[in-house]
């Protein structure tokens, strides 16, 4: 899923700062799951932003509402309603998708983003989500054991460990495993460190980002 | 103008603080009466929320009362409290409110002085602090 991080009050005040109407909007998707803009994080966002509100004595309605999604238009029609009710703000509180999925729908709104997405990952633990995934667009973990060194690897190096790799730690954060250590390993304990001897080929880059934003069409789905 | 008295919102777990506060009732303890005693099943089910709405409903102090470290029933619904707690505090200074507002303790069922001890000491923090500054603006 994409990780979220909720951006620091303060910069969340200056979204608002002399406005009296703001729309609160979650996203019951990844963020949900990331306990980042979910119903219960936009429930304590609005809390917040009205105490302040109320301590500083400022007129403010906060306004909420979660979306199944904000990626998908169909959803984000559902907020025309609220919309047409006017609102000086409208803070998103999915990843960067929702609030530029919201400013074309209702251009005409100023939509700030609540959130920083952070990167694609998973939960470690509850409340610990680490990357996963750099969405380079060509899969190759198979051949790292399942795990990914474009992502899980600080230089995203493709024949590695490098020298920065000590005890199974990153040379760069006694926090970061080293996943080149973590691959070498599983083949090691599965003796089949033959099969992974071999130098893997330069990676195919050019789905990655290279080629400036990409889109997938699909044509057996599309209308 | 007659002296403060705080409006303080205690969260009390049904197997301890709630209890402590029964047994502080039964020794005939007297402590301040500006505590308004919450019972929730664990001090786990105490959420953000429920402080939040309690400060913008105008309370002046909020706290969440939980059994003693390592004998929650649930075996981690204090620690968990307890977080929740440190986090909030922190929010609560982010928006200038001040974080000694909002406090976590920790007594047993059988701990009525205790519990009598901690209201009039907390009473005292927030009288301290002053009426919040959200109620003020409540009341203009």
């Amino acid at each position: 899923m994409i990780i979220c991080e909720r951006k620091p009050i303060d910069e969340i005040k200056g979204f608002i700062a002399g406005k009296k109407k703001v729309l609160l909007v979650g996203c019951r998707g990844c963020v949900t799951v990331c306990n980042a803009g979910g119903t219960k994080e936009v429930e304590i966002l609005a809390a917040l932003l009205r105490l302040d509100a109320q301590k500083e004595g400022v007129e403010l309605t906060v306004d909420e509402f979660t979306l199944e999604r904000q990626c998908d238009p169909e959803y984000v029609d559902e907020l025309a309603d609220l919309v047409a009710k006017g609102y000086e703000v409208i803070l998103s509180m999915a990843c960067s998708v929702g609030p530029q999925f919201l400013s074309r729908r209702y251009p005409k709104e100023r939509v700030f983003p609540s959130l920083n997405t952070c990167f694609i990952g998973g939960a470690l633990a509850h409340g610990v989500w680490a990357e996963h995934c750099q969405a380079c667009g060509n899969c190759i973990i198979h051949n790292y054991g399942g795990m990914c060194p474009v992502s899980r690897c600080s230089k995203s190096i493709m024949n590695g460990p490098c020298g920065g790799s000590s005890n199974g730690v990153c040379e760069i954060s006694k926090e970061v495993e080293c996943v080149w250590h973590l691959i070498a390993s599983k083949y090691m304990d599965e003796g089949r460190l033959e099969e992974f001897a071999p130098i893997q080929p330069i990676k195919d880059w050019s789905k990655s980002r290279d080629g400036g934003p990409r889109k997938i069409v699909r044509e057996e789905l599309v209308k | 103008m007659s002296e403060f008295e705080p409006k303080i919102i205690a969260f009390c777990c049904q197997y301890c603080a709630y209890n402590a506060a029964d047994t502080a009732g039964s020794m005939r303890l007297q402590y301040t009466p500006n505590v308004e005693i919450v019972l929730i099943p664990c001090s786990g089910r105490f959420d953000v929320i429920l402080a939040l709405k309690a400060f913008q409903s105008g309370a002046d102090g909020v706290y969440v009362a939980g059994c003693l470290e390592g004998g929650c029933h649930f075996l981690d619904g204090n620690i968990r409290a307890k977080k929740r707690v440190v986090y909030l505090q922190n929010e609560l200074k982010k928006i200038g409110l001040e974080p000694e507002r909002l406090a976590m303790v920790n007594v047993s069922a059988s701990q009525g002085p205790q519990f009598a001890a901690y209201v009039d000491e907390f009473a005292g923090v927030v009288k301290g602090l002053g009426p919040s500054p959200v109620k003020k603006q409540l009341a203009a």
